[in-house]
């Protein structure tokens, strides 16, 4: 079965053509550079994304600041994790690239500060 | 009346890479003026990755982005920031006006750079018809009430336009919890990126309408509903076509227009359908000295590439100095 789909590995959005079999990838086209093939593979046999927000400051310069998985953490999961981003509050300076919630839903990653706030 | 080598207005991607490349270029007199509390400009609200995939090589998002180059601007003494601070005034001599808490400035400056930025455009723009109750935001100001003051405008959005911001809100929307209802797009296609429209509306099953548009807002104290209409490829309204959407919240995501009042109070010469400089070469006016880069030159898609050509900004302000003397 060939699939249609968008690389968004970067702005170019190249349109990729996926040759599917039972539920596996085996032949890939229409990519520019390699990152394309690896996009089609994952997106076809276990669809993940880099999960971006932002948490609530408390007492801190900022009233919000922005957070982001380490790692891409599995598409369906993406709504639950954001639920349970949610409910974090920082009351204490950090550092952008500082780690503030470990092992979100189990899937060994973490969340990590994007921007300083003191 | 005091006196620098180069004045840049706004920090934001393109003012901090002038800024930063002035002072490679040999500058030591710099000014850097931002309205906000903070160096940054726009980056600061966009927290979604995407950004430097070209310039770094690497996937940040913008807070983390920007960061590379306030770290970089900090670092430089001969760069003078100066925050909450409001440039309101400009020659074609380069004498600059600005406020900052309890003062008025003028500076003479032998060149100027300015890296204002664009601003949104409005719903009056685009000639949305209905009533103008609360709950209709441009997609930017959204972006900035939930992720730099925390506050969710809405919780049953309908977008119109698909520019970028519009449909990164779309997700943002989700992610903290609102429904979105739809996103209208007048077009045939989508006006912001196609990776967009796929990790920001396919991923969610957001209804995307393309060949559609907004007939109508309802709504007495806060947005009650929408109708849409379907276009033809004149975009003329089909007949018997409208629907409706019940929504509390409208946002409009429609373009960017470059902010370019004060070189136009100074004088130079603008193209008023685009709102930019006319000029021979990229960052420049028809004021000699007189530099624009960034979104204020013209709009761009990806921040890598402001950085880029306002590097170049820098050489060339740099250059204009050295020229004189």
């Amino acid at each position: 079965m060939i699939k249609k789909i968008t690389c968004i590995e970067c702005p170019q959005g190249c349109a990729l053509s996926v040759d599917i079999e039972n539920c596996r990838v085996v032949k890939v086209a229409g990519e520019k550079c390699p990152k394309g093939k690896d996009y089609a593979i994952s997106e076809v046999e276990n669809p993940q994304r880099i999960l971006t927000s932002a948490v609530i400051g408390v007492g801190l310069s900022l009233k919000m600041i922005p957070v982001r998985t380490d790692k891409p953490i599995p598409k369906e999961r993406i709504l639950e994790a954001a639920g349970e981003i949610r409910k974090i509050k920082v009351a204490r300076a950090v550092k952008s690239g500082e780690i503030i919630a470990t092992n979100i839903l189990g899937l060994r990653v973490n969340l990590i500060v994007t921007r300083d706030c003191s | 009346m005091c006196e620098k080598d180069l004045v840049i207005v706004g920090a934001g991607p393109a003012g901090m890479a002038a800024a930063i490349s002035a002072y490679e270029s040999g500058v030591r007199d710099i000014l850097l003026l931002e309205r906000d509390q903070y160096l940054g400009g726009i980056l600061n609200q966009c927290i979604h990755t995407g950004f430097g995939l070209t310039y770094f090589k690497e996937n940040l998002t913008g807070p983390e982005y920007a960061h590379r180059f306030i770290k970089k601007i900090n670092a430089i003494k001969e760069i003078e920031v100066s925050l909450k601070s409001f440039a309101v005034h400009l020659t074609n001599e380069n004498v600059l006006t600005y406020i900052k808490p309890g003062a008025l400035e003028k500076i003479k400056a032998k060149a100027v750079i300015m890296a204002t930025g664009a601003r949104e455009r409005t719903r009056e723009m685009v000639h949305i018809p209905g009533t103008r109750p609360a709950g209709i935001f441009s997609a930017g100001l959204a972006q900035k009430l939930i992720n730099i003051e925390g506050l969710l405008p809405g919780r049953e959005v309908v977008i119109i336009g698909s520019g970028d911001i519009g449909l990164i809100m779309a997700r943002r929307f989700i992610l903290e919890g609102a429904k979105v209802k739809a996103v209208i797009e007048i077009q045939k296609q989508s006006r912001g990126l196609t990776r967009n429209v796929v990790q920001c509306v396919e991923d969610f099953g957001v209804p995307f309408y393309l060949s559609h548009r907004i007939a109508k807002i309802h709504g007495k104290n806060r947005v009650e509903k929408v109708d849409v209409v379907r276009v033809d490829e004149h975009l003329h309204e089909v007949a018997d076509s409208m629907f409706s959407i019940e929504c509390d919240t409208v946002l409009i995501s429609v373009g960017l227009i470059p902010e370019n009042e004060l070189i136009e109070m100074a004088g130079a010469v603008i193209d008023k359908k685009t709102n930019t400089p006319v000029a021979q070469e990229i960052n420049k006016t028809s004021i000699p000295g007189l530099f624009v880069c960034g979104n204020s030159f013209k709009i761009y898609d990806l921040v890598d590439s402001v950085s880029k050509d306002s590097i170049h900004a820098g050489y060339q302000a740099a250059e204009y100095i050295r020229g004189l003397g």
